[in-house]
């Protein structure tokens, strides 16, 4: 099975896709673009079953491994792999962007070509992050994903997407190049070597990696992006065009947070420990005071942004919990997050469509023209608020569970997120279906059609199947949380 | 009565040579070439440059030869620098065609043959072993740019702008000249190697050397553009035009690279630790006043004036972190850093002045950054190779730009000086903005006008080329790399 260059396949045929795509010109060949963009994300899905079947969770390891010199002046490889934790986030990867490219399929209809390219090639250069294993290789990935999304909030988003853009891209390269430095740092010690795996063994001072982990905090934490340096988010949310937004929150959040667990922790465990009450604190102030600022939005994007951010904050509060409950519970989080927070921005786009507002106010019993929409909106609702049953609150009961072992008093206000999120989630549902009808906006509504209805039931089903039966995916990364955790355990000072 | 008389080894210099006969030869030719078939100069000066480059090719032997007396050198590096000043100068009069046929006033043969000679001035640079030698070659490169500078009569900017580059040049070769003559005082010699020699066996004149090396390096600073001896650039970027903007923005980076790495490393090691902390501060104020100014720019051609500020201050680390505390094994690594950061950046800013040509046409110049609004929808492929010039330049992979930063950043940080990385890394973001501005004129904004380009087929395709070359060794960088650490290897 591993003989063939599978994750190769997964990072070159959306980027050659999106190659393809753009070359079918202008939009006299829009069809011709999006069945293209289509078969593109469909094949670059499929690539990812092989993996997810042939992948030994026994093995906490890397698998799939491909390794190949890249620039051997600086020992640079083209060194890739998946393990358990990074697995998930590929095939997730895969399956948004199907996703993305059918939510655009009417909404999209000038510069449809580029517009499916730039999705597919971020998809492309998204799974190079998540399996490279060599650091300039993964920055190289890193930082060439922004100039799609750059484009993409810049040319199909809303009136005020210049900002957004500009702010978006110049928040994330500012952490990321000082994530290069350190980068650096660790190749000088390493005696010249870029691998990531390497560098889980390598000892270093207790100083150097205090310093290390704050370059690689600040990095990981625009992108995550956790209080205080969150405020690009709601803007390019705001600012995106559906698609946009989904892959913002279904996978790119996740970047930082996955650098966490490949960086952060093991190669410098000292450092986090000593460093874990600071990203406890600033978690912390995410789940509550975020939530808190979700509350008071009026604008559902902007809502369900911040609410991202929160859900964010349990994913890194999860991490620095050293807990085999925790990390998986925060890894469960992430995925959950990316089924849940797709869902809820296309369902704020549906909804924009149609009425092209998104503010609160301007609905209003909804629920009686598109009674299709309000229930599975109404689900994912509830998964965002964490109920039980669904993939929300698998991910949050772990980390809450996680972080009662750790200290009661964090455990006690990460779980009255539980009561935020339900407050600023169903407040939010009430408010926009519930009720009498509003206007004549409203009155006019037509209820989803079959594509629509499509990527909510799918989106659904592993909402659901995640809520209800975990097991497959706790399973897959299991041996390698643990493999994780044991690195993190060993001091690295000499 | 001749018995003295050694006829030197010309082999060395056998491009050298060829370039100079053939360019006094296309100056008579143009003379008995009617006005309509200037295409003959043309072909005839890319035949030169071609030449020269096979000629190189031939007579290359990978050893450290000197000759006529020591003032010439041919080397792995002066070779390797050349033929990339070679291929820059065929791709500069590919793009300066077009431009100078539809300006009357600039079509004439003096282009080309003045191009020549700056190219004769710049081989002389690169190959230099002299004080002398650097001096002659330097005034060649200077004097036919501003006299191309001046080529368009009728505009009133032009001349300024040649008035202005004549005056301070003239000032910078003075300073040169002034700090030459002072390391003469202290070593009495005026051959590099010799100096080295005479510095490393010792009672030099400390004192003497040191004031001459001040003003050395205040001469190469004017050269290279660096601030606080920047003012120049901006204004002669923009007055030239553009075709010249391009020629003086590409290939004489080349050129300064190499005197600087022969003045200051062949010849002034011992005193590394004297200039290196001037070239700190210099490398640190042209990366801060480089790209803050370049902000405030609306003119494109500016913009990209303060932006070269910035990239030679960016360049100048790789020189700076060779030698740490009279330690040199950081030296072939660093070296080597800046001369791919030079030699990716003149391939970077020959495709982004080759768009403004690409862009102009008669009577019209595409020279304000608001020009370039809307492109996206007049041509996605044009937009496509812009976005990866300023992608490339603002150091994003998967372009070239990313990987001359990353050797660049890579050496300093091996040679300890964390400060400074972090200091640059914070100017390239600011650096960033600016670039993104174009891309965002481009992409996010509504055409001011559609009308087509009117280039000619050979300039869209050797663009788009450019374009894609800046993409193909972002992606395979470890050619050129090699090559750089190799010639360097073999020529220090």
């Amino acid at each position: 099975m591993s003989t063939y260059p599978l994750l190769s396949l997964a990072i070159w045929i959306p980027i050659f896709a999106g190659l393809v795509v753009l070359s079918t010109g202008g939009d006299r060949n829009a069809p011709l673009a999006r069945m293209l963009s289509l078969v593109g994300a469909v094949a670059a899905f499929l690539i990812t079953i092989p993996l997810w079947t042939g992948f030994d969770v026994a093995n906490g390891g890397m698998q799939f491994v491909e390794l190949k010199g890249w620039i051997p002046r600086f020992n640079i490889n083209y060194h890739l792999g998946v393990d358990g934790i990074s697995m998930l986030f590929v095939i997730l990867n895969a399956f948004i962007t199907i996703i993305v490219v059918a939510a655009g399929w009417e909404v999209i209809q000038t510069k449809v070509a580029q517009y499916n390219a730039a999705f597919l090639i971020m998809s492309g250069l998204m799974n190079g992050i998540f399996t490279s294993l060599d650091g300039v290789l993964f920055y190289v990935f890193f930082e060439a994903s922004l100039i799609p999304l750059y484009l993409i909030i810049g040319v199909w988003g809303g009136p005020k997407r210049v900002y957004a853009a500009f702010k978006f891209f110049l928040y994330t390269l500012f952490g990321s190049l000082l994530f290069l430095i350190a980068l650096m740092y660790l190749f000088i010690q390493s005696g010249g070597s870029f691998s990531i795996l390497e560098w889980h063994k390598l000892p270093i001072a207790l100083g150097a990696q205090v310093w290390l982990f704050l370059a690689f905090l600040i990095a990981f934490a625009v992108k995550v992006p956790m209080w205080p340096v969150h405020t690009w988010l709601p803007d390019a949310h705001v600012e995106a065009p559906t698609g946009g937004s989904i892959v913002l929150a279904a996978i790119a959040l996740k970047l930082g947070a996955y650098g966490f667990l490949r960086f952060s922790l093991p190669i410098l465990p000292d450092a986090s420990h000593e460093l874990s009450g600071l990203v406890v604190a600033l978690s912390l102030i995410a789940v509550v005071y975020i939530g808190f600022v979700a509350l008071v939005q009026e604008d559902m994007k902007k809502l369900v942004a911040y609410s991202s951010i929160a859900h964010m904050g349990f994913v890194t509060l999860g991490f620095f919990m050293f807990s085999p409950m925790g990390v998986e519970g925060a890894l469960v989080q992430m995925v959950s997050h990316g089924f849940v927070s797709g869902a809820m921005f296309f369902c704020i786009g549906v909804m924009y469509d149609r009425v092209h507002s998104r503010q609160i106010a301007d609905y209003g019993g909804v629920v009686n023209k598109m009674p299709k929409f309000a229930a599975l909106f109404m689900l994912f609702t509830m998964a965002n608020a964490g109920l039980p049953a669904t993939s929300g609150f698998v991910g949050e009961f772990m980390v809450i569970l996680g972080a009662v072992k750790f200290n009661f008093w964090v455990a006690f206000a990460a779980a009255s997120s539980m009561v935020i999120g339900a407050a600023y989630s169903l407040w939010m549902y009430k408010r926009v279906i519930f009720g009498d009808v509003a206007n004549h906006h409203v009155e006019e509504l037509s209820d989803i059609n079959m594509r629509e209805f499509a990527i909510l039931g799918i989106l659904a089903i592993a909402t659901l199947w995640m809520g209800l039966y975990p097991q497959p995916f706790t399973e897959v990364m299991h041996a390698s949380v643990n493999d994780l955790l044991r690195h993190v355990a060993i001091s690295k000072i000499q | 009565m001749f018995d003295n008389f050694v006829v030197p080894n010309l082999l060395p210099a056998a491009p050298e040579i060829f370039l100079t006969v053939m360019a006094l030869a296309i100056l008579m030719i143009d003379l008995l070439v009617k006005d309509s078939r200037r295409t003959v100069i043309f072909v005839l000066t890319q035949l030169t440059l071609i030449g020269c480059a096979a000629i190189q090719f031939a007579t290359s032997t990978g050893e450290i030869t000197y000759t006529f007396s020591n003032m010439f050198v041919d080397d792995l590096m002066s070779d390797l620098l050349k033929l990339f000043l070679y291929m820059t100068m065929v791709i500069v009069m590919f793009y300066s065609r077009g431009y100078i046929i539809e300006r009357e006033s600039m079509n004439k043969g003096e282009y080309y043959v003045l191009a020549l000679f700056a190219t004769l001035g710049m081989m002389v640079m690169i190959s230099a072993n002299h004080f002398l030698t650097i001096y002659i070659g330097l005034e060649l490169l200077s004097l036919s740019l501003y006299a191309m500078v001046a080529m368009n009569r009728d505009s009133v900017q032009s001349t300024e702008a040649a008035m202005k580059y004549f005056v301070l040049g003239a000032l910078a070769s003075g300073l040169l000249l002034y700090g030459m003559s002072m390391i003469y005082g202290a070593t009495g010699t005026l051959e590099i190697t010799g100096i080295a020699e005479r510095l490393y066996g010792g009672g030099v004149n400390k004192s003497v050397m040191v004031f001459g090396l001040v003003f050395l390096v205040a001469g190469l600073a004017f050269k290279l553009g660096v601030v606080p001896f920047h003012m120049w650039i901006p204004d002669v970027y923009h007055g030239a035009p553009t075709s010249v903007t391009l020629l003086i923005g590409s290939a004489p980076k080349l050129a300064a690279f190499a005197i600087v790495m022969r003045l200051l490393v062949n010849g002034l090691i011992t005193m590394a630790a004297d200039w290196q902390a001037m070239l700190i501060i210099l490398s640190v104020l042209s990366m801060a006043i480089g790209n803050l100014a370049a902000i405030a720019q609306t003119n494109l051609k500016r913009m990209l004036a303060y932006s070269t500020i910035s990239h030679m201050g960016f360049m100048l680390l790789g020189i700076v972190t060779g030698v740490v505390g009279g330690d040199a094994r950081y030296a072939l690594n660093a070296y080597s850093s800046s001369m791919f950061y030079v030699i990716a950046y003149v391939l970077m800013s020959a495709g982004t002045f080759g768009m403004i040509l690409l862009m102009s046409r008669a009577g019209f110049e595409a020279e304000e950054i608001d020009d370039f609004k809307g492109l996206n929808k007049r041509s996605p492929w044009f937009a496509g190779i812009m976005l990866m010039l300023m992608f490339s330049m603002a150091g994003v992979p998967f372009f070239i730009g990313f990987f001359a930063k990353f050797s660049v950043l890579q050496a300093v940080v091996a040679a300890g000086y964390m400060w400074l990385a972090i200091v640059a890394v914070l100017f390239s973001l600011i650096g960033a903005f600016y670039y993104l501005r174009v891309v965002k004129v481009m992409y996010f904004d509504a055409p001011a006008d559609d009308t087509p380009f009117a280039a000619p087929m050979d300039m869209r395709i050797l663009i788009s080329a450019n374009g894609l070359a800046v993409a193909f060794l972002g992606i395979f960088p470890q050619v050129i790399m090699s090559l750089c650490a190799y010639a360097l290897l073999r020529s220090l």
